[in-house]
């Protein structure tokens, strides 16, 4: 069934069963590999994209609901690594394996368009649905935080 | 674990060679061959090894070879650290590239927090050693001594003069001096460190926050289809048909097989490959799938089964004997107070969050691999045997791996895509769903220890008896070794008596982060909390004294301590005086027996050594009325050594274990039932969420000793430092793990 929407700006028209995540058509189809697989039944959130700015599991989207939609994937988030909350995430070191990583940054990049100053309360609110086996969860908090200063600073927080 | 210790014969030798374009390429050898060790002067044997390679460019960018595979644990910016430190390089002028297993290098692996022992030493010493020669091949053009020239930020002055080369500018030359000894090579004075106890962030972090394609699952190779294979559900159990022609229709399926496998649980097991053009349609078609499986003569294994038989043992004496000193038996006919407390703790899943996948092509009798892997050459190995291959035409391409944990020590799942590839005659990615991770996982083992204590009216510890029931394969070894004679608190007691016995059974098992002590620490250092209150005693003035009980240790050999979980068996076993100082700076961090917490708050105190680390903690823990635990802080104190490498990765890794095991012993537990593993998925093996995440206060304390890992000795006290908490908050001690099954109300 062929599916045509937008992929960090760009359309996309696919051809694949109805009933294909979009997890896989952006891994597989597009080879947008950012996105990653961690359980299939969305526990984890490791395949957070934006549908439409919405964080939204891309394990549990099926590609037919995305028709015209627009997506935003970690590959679209910044040119080259520099949203504040990327920013951010590497001034303090988050990452252990990385692997949840660009699924919690598109939680946070959500969250802080919405509310760009969230408490720590406000955070683990936004956040709790995303696993981390690493358990970096101390630093998250603290580069939210962080990020959220960067983007009151210079004000430029407008993708995704 | 199955990882070689540093053995005490190594010794490094340098070469050095011009690189192609100009500059300077070193290799630093390792060589485990005492009779050229004896001898420095010989020329190095043909089967020396590399260690490490470093590359001086004539622009001054140093390139430093990491070998060892990157699993979250930071070894690929923290090994290149040490080099550039000696080297008396900016940081911002090192690149890190990483290789493929290669046979000329040793210890290609992670796992047992080995890396920082084995290869501290020598690769300070292989910079300190081009550093040497870059600044030799400058006095030698300026025409003065060597020791007239300083180094700093990659450029070389001549004192007196002012005058000064860059190393990219002295590179070539350089190549064409002798290599230095690297045993008599100068070292900087550790308070001239500028690189080595800094925050450096991760060198793949762009790579990791803009979605790079780094991680095993996201490897492609031209012309792979996908593959999904399902197991037997029961360990051991076979396939014997399936809905062939059903599967064969089923859309973009382009073969499916049967697998007859293996008898290794760790290896290629049976079950049925499906191989598609998608990973959805391959997916997809595996919901039609029916199996007719031959179970096996473990179908009726289950953990309810394994609970009676622990119980039935422990009616008896152990199997076998472990330690024995004194007469336990009698010295607690004395006592005046003797506490028994059985305690048990789950078999666990590792569940790193990328799932085990492989992407193999097997072509003209040769095979390469690309996935995350903690144990290239095992994989290597193990894919060698089960295709009938030389270990030498088995390529394997080390991709960062989304966790490790200990489970990718196993290679199953290499063996498993190899083989595929091989019968579907195409290249293929294998990918594990989460489900297939968590049914067939080599897990922790599930362990029962069975104590008795005993304290005479002075308040000493007088007896401690430990019957420790385990598992086993093959009749002979256990999935887990037990405590041993050099343990805390074993040679703290007069009267001790520790023994062993083995329930048969067929579910794989494995290392999971600190492996042994990841559950040892829950009972020995909760049972140690019963006897202080039993003897009337603070928790941490009680352990303070047994330590005190305790002669010191003998020096550690050259080259280094024994590694393993508590020195290796029949050593003398941990530093007494490493154990007592990190538990007095974790007590005055936290205030320990500082104030008085109300009914339902309060704090617990444990200390492991494990994998040749020192830690204590401290857990501020409550517990409300409804019986629901919610940790407020934990204070943590280590002692790996006298110096942290990257602090930064250092705190995270420390923080990551300590939230680990409070995770496991809050929620983790994997059951078994008709033979196969009940849990199945986060939504009933859960992982510990930002909202139960707490504050991990974070201390180094530096001593004088070998510089040793992190990946593992700051997991085993949390655990019982949590449960021990608990008692202090509601005075319910705490025997059996996870939290989550425990009632916990009260009023």
């Amino acid at each position: 069934m062929p599916v045509t929407f937008k992929v960090n700006g760009q359309s996309k028209t696919v051809d694949v069963p109805a009933d294909t995540p979009l997890l896989w058509v952006l891994r597989d189809t597009l080879d947008l590999k950012g996105t990653k697989f961690g359980c299939g039944i969305g526990q984890c959130s490791a395949c957070t994209v934006h549908i439409a700015g919405e964080p939204t599991r891309a394990c549990r989207t099926t590609i037919a609901t995305v028709q015209g939609k627009e997506v935003t994937t970690i590959e679209g988030l910044s040119a080259n690594g520099t949203h504040p909350v990327q920013r951010a995430w590497m001034d303090l070191d988050v990452p252990q394996c990385g692997y949840c990583q660009a699924g919690q940054i598109m939680a946070a990049a959500a969250l802080l368009r919405k509310n760009p100053k969230p408490t720590d309360a406000d955070i683990d609110a936004a956040m709790d649905p995303h696993l981390c086996r690493c358990a970096t969860y101390n630093r998250i908090r603290d580069a939210i935080h962080k990020a959220s200063t960067m983007s009151a600073n210079n004000n430029n927080n407008n993708n995704g | 674990m199955e990882l070689v210790n540093t053995p005490v014969s190594r010794r490094s030798f340098l070469r050095a060679s011009a690189l192609a374009g100009g500059g300077l390429l070193l290799g630093s050898y390792v060589l485990e061959n005492e009779a050229w060790a004896a001898s420095p002067a010989a020329a190095p044997p043909a089967d020396a090894t590399l260690n490490l390679f470093v590359k001086i460019a004539p622009d001054g960018i140093v390139t430093i070879i990491s070998k060892n595979p990157e699993i979250g644990q930071g070894i690929k910016t923290s090994l290149p650290m040490i080099v550039a430190e000696e080297l008396d390089v900016d940081w911002k002028d090192v690149r890190v590239e990483g290789i493929p297993l290669d046979a000329r290098y040793t210890g290609q692996s992670a796992g047992g927090s080995t890396a920082t022992p084995q290869n501290y030493d020598n690769m300070r010493k292989t910079g300190a050693a081009a550093r040497a020669m870059l600044v030799a091949a400058a006095a030698q053009q300026w025409g003065v001594q060597p020791s007239e020239c300083t180094t700093a930020s990659g450029v070389i002055t001549h004192t007196s003069s002012g005058k000064k080369l860059k190393y990219g500018e002295v590179a070539e030359k350089a190549a064409a001096l002798p290599a230095p000894d690297l045993n008599t090579v100068t070292l900087k004075d550790p308070k001239n460190f500028k690189i080595l106890g800094t925050r450096v962030p991760g060198v793949d972090n762009l790579a990791v926050v803009t979605g790079k394609p780094v991680f095993g699952i996201d490897a492609t190779v031209p012309g792979m289809k996908y593959a999904v294979f399902e197991k037997c559900p029961v360990f051991g159990g076979k396939a014997t048909a399936f809905n062939s022609d059903e599967i064969a229709a089923q859309p973009g399926v382009f073969k499916a097989f049967i697998v007859e496998g293996t008898p290794n649980l760790s290896g290629l097991v049976s079950g049925v490959a499906i191989v598609a053009d998608s990973y959805w349609a391959a997916a997809s078609a595996r919901k039609k799938l029916k199996v007719t499986w031959d179970e096996g003569a473990h179908a009726n294994d289950s953990s309810v089964s394994f609970q009676a038989q622990a119980d039935a043992f422990a009616k008896g004496a152990p199997a076998q004997s472990v330690a024995k000193t004194g007469d336990a038996d009698a010295a607690l006919a004395s006592a005046a107070k003797v506490v028994e407390g059985n305690y048990f703790y789950p078999f666990l899943s590792h569940a790193p969050l990328e799932p085990m996948n492989c992407t193999a092509v097997v072509k003209d009798g040769k095979a390469e691999l690309w996935c995350s892997t903690q144990q290239a050459q095992g994989g290597q190995g193990l894919v060698a045997r089960t295709l009938g291959l030389q270990p030498a035409d088995v390529k394997v391409n080390i991709m960062r791996s989304g966790g490790g944990f200990g489970r990718r020590l196993a290679s199953d799942y290499m063996a498993d895509a190899a083989w595929i590839a091989k019968e579907a005659g195409v290249p293929v990615k294998l990918i594990w769903t989460r489900e297939d991770d968590m049914q067939h996982d080599p897990y922790r083992a599930a362990g029962w220890h069975y104590f008795k204590g005993g304290v005479d009216a002075g308040g000493k510890l007088i007896a401690w008896k430990n019957h420790f029931v385990t598992f086993t394969q093959d009749g002979q070894r256990g999935a887990d070794r037990a405590p041993g004679a050099g343990d805390f608190p074993h040679r703290s007691v007069p009267n001790v008596d520790i023994g062993t016995s083995m329930i048969p059974f067929n579910v794989p098992t494995g290392p999971l982060r600190a492996p042994g002590s990841n559950g040892f620490s829950f009972a020995i250092q909760s049972f140690i909390d019963e006897m202080a209150h039993a003897a009337g005693k603070d928790p941490v003035q009680f352990r303070l004294e047994l330590l005190d009980l305790i002669p010191p240790p003998a020096p550690a050999p050259a080259g280094g301590a024994p590694g393993g979980r508590g020195g290796a068996p029949g050593a003398s076993g941990p530093d007494p005086a490493r154990c007592k100082g990190v538990l007095q700076a974790v007590a005055e961090r936290s205030g320990w027996g500082k104030q008085k917490l109300e009914k339902g708050r309060g704090m617990g105190v444990a200390f492991y050594f494990s994998h040749q680390g020192y830690f204590a903690e401290v857990v501020d823990a409550s517990v409300s009325k409804a019986g629901v635990v919610k940790v407020n802080k934990v204070w943590v104190v280590g002692d790996v050594g006298a110096q942290i490498v990257n602090l930064s990765g250092a705190e995270n890794q420390v923080q990551g274990a300590v939230l680990d095991g409070l995770a496991e012993a809050l929620y983790q537990e994997i059951t078994i039932d008709k033979g196969r593993t009940v849990q199945t998925n986060f939504n009933n093996f859960p992982l510990m969420r930002m909202s139960a995440s707490c504050e991990v206060d974070v201390y180094f304390l530096k001593t004088e000793n070998r510089v040793t890992g992190l990946g593992e000795p700051a997991l085993p006290p949390a655990p019982p430092a949590l449960c021990n908490a608990i008692f202090a908050a509601i005075g319910k001690r705490i025997r059996t793990l996870p939290l989550s099954k425990q009632d916990l109300k009260w009023t």
